[in-house]
């Protein structure tokens, strides 16, 4: 079973993966395949600042399985311009979580 | 590249290409496949090939399929009665037809009251920049060039700042952009700490420095950041060092850096020994910013100052990105020289995981252009002198060969010392855009003066509407041939090859605008052209290459050489060191002294602020700065483009909740920014990251969506920052505005 990990300390909010995949599965507006959700910034009590964006996936993803049937990514993971997404079965994700070790995620969508 | 530029696959057509303008961006030539069908654009992605973007894209490249068929799109040539300006009554013509015009409105008006009386207006960072001046004195004979950017703020007083202080070389992070293996290759470094300056490159991939790669270096290879900004940004979160100093007070903040490397003996002394010229002058400045002093003008505190000037001169190798707050100040110059000195004296120059370094820029680049219209016999040395304002602002004007955009416009008011006649935008809405301050004035002058207007654009905006006699429509980057080059040339990473895929309509790309008024108006230079890509093989590409070959190969690196200066690679005549007049970097400049400025750096207040006008900030006591960028548009364009306005639909001004409950704001309220020079309003947005005393506004709106035609003119009044941006606020040399420094008081819509 495959998944999607997003390293979500480097999601910088740009929204190409939005549009990537509205390109991918021609989504009208209003809708989405996958949306950010942007939390800051704002002080966290230690001094450091909060601002954390993380894309979720919709009931539409199907994790590009034309795309992926033809070898390249999902559109969202190859157009993140932070290169903090990654696809592929789920085991290895976790391994790949572990490794990051502190705010990484795995969706299943 | 493993594939041709162009192939079949099934069933489509596939075009590599690296995408540029228009739509606006800077040269980033970021990777594309485009893929064609029956003549269609059907889908668009980033290229896996290409060496520095790797197959990411941003959200307006992907939504370039909007942009491009767009219902709203100029899709053939139109012309409009006098009597009809700011009125949506257009008449469709014929190319040529339109060609027609323009050559004998370029003919009356030259022969008429000289070519002086054209002016050429370019807006920014597009494609255009670049063959602007070639426009303007080779299509069309006028010493004219003008970018309405008040003080010409935006990258001119860096690239000038370099030319005279070394000769040129524009100093850019190293981000091992010029290596086909990029981050793998043998002998590149990681920089140890990136200080963006008045910078955010991951919303603006300013100048042609792909933003993201900061996200690469900081999250794979150990960079830290440093980070100089009123605002906290995204990627300023991730800062060891967060500087958020009052905006404006950028000069004060470099020299209390300088202060805390000179007077702890952090600099290298190797380096200030070979290579830079006037230390012993800049030591003695720096001991007028002690960073007490500093702390109390920036509003940061002072061990951050300390901490931060520490970290960077004590990791070698280290870079500074610096950006549009450098230029967007009337102080500027002194911040450029400022951050300059402090790259050259803890060795960061021109070496790995510091600041790379362009080749030499001939001290006349831009007047090469002149020397080549002279030779051409397209302008003579008596027209070219009456560029407006070129007399009193040499510092500005004999690098860039423009004419002073301010100076422009007491011109267009005053008819002084003569009228201009004939405006041609070459896709700028210096009305209702990003770059023009006080653009009601602007626009009353231009309506005024302007006997016939020209303009090339993708879209009616608020400039087209009110003044436009004649449109040409404007082909994207997907509908023409064209060379793409990072950093304009300046800091070359790579040259890219943007490739024609389709037709859509009727109209011209940029270069075919200048090689067509350039074949009706001096047919013996520019009959020696076939075509834009030969052209682009003779004038425009690296040696060598026929358009042909280049597109083939895709992307050319040129090699990457630290340590240039060392190796005679700074001089024309092949000797060590740099250009300027000392032969070194001028911590103390010979230039600056020359054109009547001080030759050290200093910090001035801005013009408006609570220190230099405390009564007037009783009334307008925010400090304002404005033009922060968003993912989703440039500058003032891609306002009409659905899929991105509904991730950003309406303006923001960023407002601390603090200030915010005061003044009885909640989130998402429509609040009045206002000065002295008027009011606009946008929609406020809470947040920590902006200091109680500082609001910033985002900039370049108009909407597409209201009424075009007079007075409305898509309601660019309604909220364009700029409205309220005073003319002329510039520096002592020409260079600078106060568009990141003014002032302002915020409050509630209620009407």
């Amino acid at each position: 079973m495959n998944g999607l990990l997003i390293d979500y300390n480097w999601c910088s909010g740009c929204h190409s993966c939005e549009i990537a995949c509205k390109n991918e599965h021609d989504i009208p507006l209003g809708k989405w395949g996958i949306k950010v959700t942007e939390d800051g910034p704002w002080k966290l009590p230690n001094g450091e600042w909060h601002w954390t964006n993380v894309p979720i996936p919709t009931e539409i993803c199907d994790l590009c399985s034309k795309r992926v049937s033809e070898g390249k990514e999902p559109s969202c993971v190859q157009h993140c311009q932070a290169k903090c997404m990654q696809f592929g079965p789920l085991e290895d994700l976790v391994k790949k979580a572990e490794k990051i070790g502190k705010k990484a995620v795995i969706f299943m969508p | 590249m493993s594939k041709p530029w162009k192939r079949e696959e099934n069933g489509e057509t596939i075009v590599r290409s690296c995408a540029w303008s228009p739509p606006g961006c800077h040269p980033v030539g970021c990777g594309v496949q485009l893929h064609i069908k029956d003549g269609e654009l059907v889908q668009i992605e980033g290229d896996p090939e290409h060496p520095v973007t790797r197959g990411a894209l941003c959200p307006r490249c992907l939504a370039m399929k909007d942009v491009i068929y767009h219902k709203d799109r100029i899709k053939y040539p139109m012309k409009r009665a006098f009597e009809d300006r700011g009125k949506d009554k257009w008449e469709r013509i014929t190319l040529d037809e339109a060609f027609d015009i323009l050559e004998e409105k370029t003919r009356y008006f030259t022969d008429t009251y000289g070519p002086e009386s054209i002016v050429v207006f370019c807006g920014t960072g597009r494609e255009a920049t670049v063959y602007h001046n070639e426009l303007t004195f080779m299509g069309f004979g006028s010493p004219n060039a003008c970018y309405a950017q008040s003080g010409w703020s935006c990258y001119a007083p860096r690239v000038s700042s370099m030319a005279y202080l070394m000769g040129g070389g524009y100093p850019e992070i190293d981000y091992a952009a010029r290596y086909p293996d990029r981050y793998e290759h043998p002998g590149w470094e990681a920089p140890k700490y990136i200080m963006l300056w008045g910078k955010d490159p991951l919303k603006s991939n300013a100048d042609g420095l792909w933003g993201h790669a900061i996200v690469d270096l900081m999250k794979d290879y150990g960079t830290k950041l440093i980070t100089v900004d009123p605002r906290v940004t995204w990627i300023g979160t991730k800062a060891e060092y967060n500087l958020q100093l009052r905006p404006g007070t950028d000069a004060a903040m470099a020299l209390g850096i300088l202060n805390v490397i000179i007077n702890e003996d952090l600099y290298d002394h190797d380096a200030v020994e070979k290579w830079t010229y006037g230390f012993d002058e800049l030591k003695e400045r720096v001991q007028e910013y002690p960073t007490d002093k500093v702390a109390e003008i920036t509003w940061v505190d002072e061990d951050l100052i300390i901490g931060a000037a520490r970290a960077f001169a004590t990791s070698k190798h280290s870079a500074i990105g610096w950006g549009l707050s450098v230029d967007q100040n009337p102080n500027g110059i002194q911040v450029g020289h400022a951050l300059l000195s402090i790259m050259a004296i803890t060795d960061n120059i021109d070496v790995p995981g510091g600041c790379t370094l362009g080749l030499p820029i001939d001290d006349d680049t831009n007047v090469d252009m002149i020397r080549r219209a002279l030779e051409a016999e397209t302008i003579d040395e008596a027209t070219f002198s009456k560029r407006i304002g070129a007399e009193e602002y040499p510092f500005v004007c004999q690098l860039m060969s423009t004419n002073h955009p301010d100076s422009v416009l007491d011109t267009l008011e005053t008819q002084e010392p003569y009228r201009l006649r004939m405006g041609v935008f070459q896709s700028s809405n210096v009305v209702g855009g990003a770059i023009s301050a006080a653009q009601e004035r602007w626009l009353e002058a231009m309506k005024t003066s302007f006997e016939f207007v020209a303009a090339t654009e993708l879209f009616q905006n608020p400039t087209t509407m009110a003044l436009a006699d004649l449109i040409f429509p404007l082909k994207t980057w997907v509908e023409h041939d064209t060379l793409v080059e990072s950093h304009y040339g300046f800091n070359v990473a790579f040259n890219g090859a943007c490739n024609k895929a389709i037709d859509v309509v009727e109209g011209v790309d940029d270069l075919e605008f200048m090689m067509k008024i350039g074949e009706r108006m001096f047919p013996e230079y520019w009959k020696q052209f076939d075509g834009v890509d030969d052209y682009l093989a003779k004038v425009r590409l690296p040696s060598g290459y026929t358009w042909e070959s280049f597109r083939e190969e895709g992307i050319v690196q040129p090699e990457e050489i630290y340590r240039k200066a060392e190796k005679g690679l700074m001089r024309f005549d092949g000797e060590p060191g740099y250009m300027s007049q000392s032969g070194r970097i001028e911590l103390w400049s010979h230039a600056y002294s020359q054109f009547g400025d001080d030759p050290l750096p200093y910090f001035i207040e801005p013009p408006r602020s609570p220190v230099s006008t405390p009564e007037l900030f009783k009334k307008y006591p925010f400090v304002l700065t404005t033009g922060g960028r968003r993912y989703t548009s440039f500058h003032s364009e891609h306002r009409q483009i659905e899929r991105l306005r509904e991730i950003d639909a309406q303006p923001i001004v960023e407002i601390n909740p603090n200030a915010a409950k005061r003044l009885g704001i909640e989130n998402g309220d429509w609040v009045w920014i206002e000065n002295e020079f008027g009011r606009v309003k946008q929609v406020a947005e809470l947040t920590e990251g902006i200091d109680e005393r500082v609001v910033h506004a985002h900039h370049g709106w108009w909407f597409p969506e209201q009424d075009g035609e007079e007075p409305n003119l898509f309601g660019f009044r309604q909220s364009n920052i700029n409205v309220i941006m005073p003319h002329k606020e510039i520096g002592k040399l020409g260079f600078g505005d106060t568009f990141k420094c003014e002032i302002c008081n915020i409050y509630k819509v209620t009407d």
